[in-house]
Order: C-alpha cells, then structure tokens, then sequence
C-alpha cells in the first residue's frame, strides 16, 4: 500500500478530484428534493379572487369569506364604531397606516374605500391565528373597561380596533393587513384584485 | 464489554448448535448478545429510577407498532368530503368507531405520545440527579438530546394529522414561529407549509416527516445512544466508575450483567407501567383535555380560531419561555427573540457536560446548593408547563418571565454554583442505599 510513505501527487489529485466531482454531483442532486418543498403551480394558482354579495349586511354585522385559504372579514361599521377610530389614534401602534400592510387607496384613518366597510384578513400578524370579534364596550366583552371595540387574537391577547389597527405594546407587530379589493357594484365586492374595473 | 471481543460459538453437536455455528461464523450474534445483555456489567446498585430508559424503548415499541395499524386506516387528505368534513378528521373518526379495535390502537398512540414524554422527562431527570452526562458519557447525553429534538418534531408532526381544530391552528402558530426569523424567515414558513396557508400540502408533508423521516432517524439516535452507553459502561447513583475496581476476570466487582437481572428486573418496571398506560387508556383517554385537547374533536377551520388555543402538555413549558420574551431587542422584534430563547431553552440540555464543573457526579455527594438550584429548576419547569396551558394574562407573564430567568440561570449559572457547593467524600465502591 504505503510506498514508505511517499505520496503519489498524481493520484492523490485524481482522489480529490473525483471526490469533488462526485460531491458536485450529490449537491446537484438536492435540487428537485428542495425544489419540490415548495408550494407548487397548483398552490400558486390557488389564489383566484372572490366576490362577494354585501347586499344583506346590516350595519354593525359582519361577514367572513374565504380568499387563498384565509379568512378576509367585511364588516359594515356602525356610525358609533367609526366614531371610535380617532379616539384610538394615540393607543395604536400604527395610527395612520404607515406600515406596508394595505393598499394606497385603503391608507386613510378608516383603512378602507368606503369609509363604513371595512375588508381585512382575519388573520393576527403575530402567529397567525384568527382574532374573534369583541365589538360591545367595555366590561361586557370581558375586556378592560376602556375597551371600545374591536377584535381579540386568542392567542396571544394581541387587540385591534375596528380599522384592524393594531393596539400598542401587544405582540402583533403591525395592523391587520388589507387585501386588494375593488366595487364591482355597490353590492358587489371583489377581494384580491383591484386593477380590473376599478 | 461492549466492543470487546467474544470468542466464537462452538457447536456441541446438536442440530441447533451447528446452526448457531454456522451463523456466528458469519454475523457476529453471540458477541452482540454477550456484549449487550449476558456480559454487558451495569452497577448493582441501580434504583427507582433507572427504569426509565428501558421503558422509553417499550413506548418507542408501542408507537411504531400502532403507528404501523393506524397508517392502514388513516387518510392525510385535507379536502372535505360528500359530508363536507376534511377527509382526514374523518378518516380518524373511522377509525375510532367503524374499523374493530381501531379505537383501543388509536387511544394507544395517542396515550403513548403523551407517556413517552413522561417517561423521557423522568429519564432526563435521573441524568440530572446522577450527573449521567458528565465524562465520560457526553456523547450518550447529546444522542439523548438528540433524541428529545427528533421526538418533539415527531409528536409536532403527529399532532397535525387528526387535522382537528387544535392540530390546524397549533401548526399556523408553530409554523410562523419560523417567519420570525429575519430575511429567510418568511420564505422558510412557505417551504415548511409547501403552501401560503397550513393546508393539504402541508398535511401530507408532515405525514411523510411523522411516520418515515423522523423514525427512521429516532431509530438511529437510539442505536447510537445504547451504543455509546454500552461503550462506556452505565452510570450509577452513586455517581462512580465500576470499571475502576474489577475482579482477577476484569468484570466490574460492582457489575452484574444485563442480562438476566436487569432484563428481569424492567420487567416488573414495564408491568407497573402498564397498568397506569391501560388506567389512562381506558379510563381518561383524553387526560383530561392535556392528552387529547378538546377542540381537535372539531374538524379544521381555516376561518376561525378556537377561543382558547394551546400546545399540548409537553410542549407547555418552552411555549411559556416562548411567550415570556416580550422586548424587541437590536431593531428586531420580540417574536424572534421568543423564537430564538425557546429554541434555547431545548439545545441548552446538550451543553450541560461542559457546563457541570462539580467535582462529583451525583447529588448524593453534592451540598446544597445543587439540592436548592435543582429544586428551583424543576418548580420553574413545572410553574412554566401549567402557565404554557392558559390563556395569556399580564400576572402570568410576570411569573413565566421569572421562571425564565431561573430556568436560564440554572443552566448558564452552573459553572460558577457548581464548584461553590461542597463536596461529601465519595464512596470507593457503590452503596446500596
């Protein structure tokens, strides 16, 4: 074996670069393993957008429809609902929707096109659970007596007022986030798609 | 011992003589055998709690076996039904009241999940108690830690797969846990879901990690495990080294082989342990809403969030620590930092060989303050798991912040509190307190 220990150069690089070559290869071959973790065409096309009929919601109620296997809330606000909104503007984290999480045209103190409805993902931008609705004052949703409205993350106790802005020092770290959406007719809204028609 | 060498069996003539002959030839069967059972000496001295690991292989025994029975039943199909129940909650359904047995295989799997982390827990203790991951055993205690990790992704992966309300929302949380992590984090929870949201990809993914992947690497931490305490000789009570002291046949004057007293003595460790595993199997399958928790016996709901969300027992603990960490510190928010410390709180298991510095290894011959710093170590697991269990409160997170501190303390303090102790004089040979 041993040539009293002299190294054959020749073969030992013809070793390595075998080795190499061979590892090369192996490297090669994760390729479609991890390209195959990702969503695949079938999920990206999943993401079709939803219409929704908002003829039968009253003031005050509210709607939950599913867009790209997440829950998007339409909700009509109230007058007094609304009203709490600029009450809200020093105890959240994001008064004015500076953080990227709606589009431009729903950047305004009511974080929507018509001022009284309001679409947003249910979805808490902490971990993700839904929050749940907590929309009567104070005391009678459990909460704190300064409570004015707006939902609960089950989770984690983030809270958000009725714009989905997020309340200060919780553990979401920004508003809910605003999905493209477009009126298709007063009744009629389109959820995840706002250039079409708008 | 193990790795020693066993001369060959010799054939006395009979027929199965020659056929062990023949085999030993050709696989080393009698050296295995003398090596880890017949001639493999451990401590005479072995107590209560040294059946521990023993029984995490029964329950690693009793998964696989039911895991194998309920994969012939179950469907990992997220897509609902003619009844317009997702395919997989149904399946489980089926399973519990239509297939014959199926229910006694299911509450078995399900029970197991919950008694191998006691078990492992109670195994992870006596390492404590006895300093078995001091030299020379370190390499045993980070395959066991190992072992902890792999096992925590099993059941994670495992809880998924009823896909009932708490396995769906459980799995959102846990998976964008990861998009915490800054510039990669967001695109690594998409690779983790194969999807945008928790849903059919992600379900069949986990399927495949629950019950190929993480199995099979189990299977061969375990190996390794066994095999690295095997080559070192087990750990005792007393904390000292039988090999020091050996017979003119240089067997341990303190050892007794494996087999036949302690294969006969985990036996009587086994029988009790069953009989609690059939109490809760057949009388409190659920543990009380720990085992089994109540919303998963409503089907997955992408659009609503059970009012009260929380990871199963076993995971209550560093779900605690998780939630503690509420500062945002260096520009980066507090979810990674709660990311990063529950990750913490698990790894920090592997580096206590090196972080011990006691001059013994068991607290029988330790002073108080490894009495007083264990203790608190274990009320603060304790206080942690029930606090990881409710729902979120400002009192609670003021307790799980201290008992975080203390949990960490007792690991990073332990170089400095180790040595400061005092010492009793260890025995020359072991004691049979």
């Amino acid at each position: 074996m041993s040539n009293q220990g002299k190294v054959d150069c020749g073969r030992r690089r013809l070793v390595v670069a075998t080795a190499a070559v061979g590892g090369a290869g192996a490297v090669g071959a994760l390729v479609p393993f991890v390209s195959s973790l990702l969503p695949s065409e079938r999920a990206k096309a999943a993401g079709a957008p939803v219409e929704v009929d908002i003829s039968k919601l009253e003031a005050g109620q509210m709607l939950t429809v599913e867009w790209r296997g997440k829950p998007v809330w339409i909700i009509n606000r109230t007058k007094e609902m609304l009203e709490t909104l600029p009450k809200l503007a020093d105890a959240v984290a994001d008064p004015k929707s500076e953080k990227n999480q709606q589009p431009a045209y729903a950047q305004n103190e009511t974080r929507s096109i018509k001022p009284e409805l309001l679409v947003v993902v249910g979805i808490c931008t902490h971990l993700g659970c839904s929050p749940s609705n907590k929309f009567k004052k104070g005391a009678e949703e459990g909460m704190g007596g300064d409570w004015l409205g707006g939902f609960l993350c089950p989770c984690h106790g983030s809270t958000f007022d009725f714009a989905g802005r997020v309340f200060k020092a919780k553990p979401a770290p920004t508003n809910l986030e605003v999905p493209p959406h477009v009126y298709l007719s007063d009744t009629r809204i389109l959820i995840g798609e706002d250039k079409k028609g708008a | 011992m193990a790795g020693g060498t066993f001369e060959k069996y010799k054939s006395d003539g009979s027929l199965a003589g020659n056929v062990l002959e023949w085999v030993d030839a050709r696989f080393p069967a009698t050296s295995m055998w003398k090596g880890h059972l017949s001639e493999y000496y451990a401590p005479k001295n072995f107590n209560f709690w040294y059946f521990f690991g023993s029984l995490a292989l029964l329950v690693l025994v009793i998964q696989i076996v039911t895991g194998i029975f309920l994969v012939m039943h179950y469907k990992p199909d997220a897509a609902l039904n003619a009844n317009g129940v997702p395919v997989a909650f149904a399946s489980v359904e089926y399973i519990m009241r239509d297939v014959p047995g199926g229910w006694i295989i299911r509450y078995m799997h399900s029970t197991g999940a919950s008694a191998f982390f006691i078990v492992v827990y109670l195994h992870m203790f006596r390492g404590l108690l006895y300093g078995s991951y001091r030299k020379p055993r370190e390499l045993t205690w980070l395959f066991g830690v190992g072992i902890f990790l792999v096992l925590m992704g099993e059941a994670f992966f495992g809880y998924l797969l009823p896909w009932g309300q708490m396995s769906f929302w459980g799995a959102q949380v846990i998976v964008n846990l990861f998009s915490a992590i800054p510039i990669i984090g967001p695109d690594l929870s998409i690779v983790i879901r194969g999807d945008f949201v928790v849903g059919d990809a992600t379900l069949n993914r986990f399927f495949s990690f629950h019950v190929i992947a993480f199995p099979l690497v189990l299977l061969g931490l375990v190996a390794a495990h066994i095999l690295a305490l095997h080559e070192t000789g087990s750990n005792n009570p007393d904390g000292i080294d039988i090999k020091e002291k050996k017979d003119e046949n240089g067997i341990p004057l303190d050892g007794i082989p494996f087999h036949p007293y302690y294969s006969v003595k985990d036996i009587v460790g086994v029988i009790v342990f069953l009989m609690a595993f059939s109490a809760v199997m057949f009388f409190a399958p659920e543990g009380g809403g720990y085992f089994l928790e109540t919303p998963n016996f409503y089907p997955a709901d992408p659009l609503k969030t059970p009012p009260h969300i929380a990871p199963v027992w076993y995971f209550t603990p560093f779900y605690s620590i998780l939630r503690a960490v509420t500062y945002p510190l260096f520009g980066l928010d507090a979810k990674f930092w709660g990311v990063v410390a529950m990750g913490a709180s698990v790894v920090i298991f592997a580096f206590l060989p090196w972080l011990d510095r006691s001059p013994v290894r068991s607290i029988r011959y330790r002073g108080p303050i490894t009495k007083v710093m264990l203790t608190i170590f274990v009320i603060c697991f304790f206080i942690l798991g029930y606090l990881g269990t409710l729902s979120p409160s400002p009192m609670g997170e003021l307790v799980s912040q201290v008992c975080s501190v203390f949990y960490f303390g007792f690991f990073l303090g332990m170089p400095w509190w180790s040595r400061m102790d005092k010492f009793k004089p260890v025995p020359e040979r072991v004691t049979m307190k």
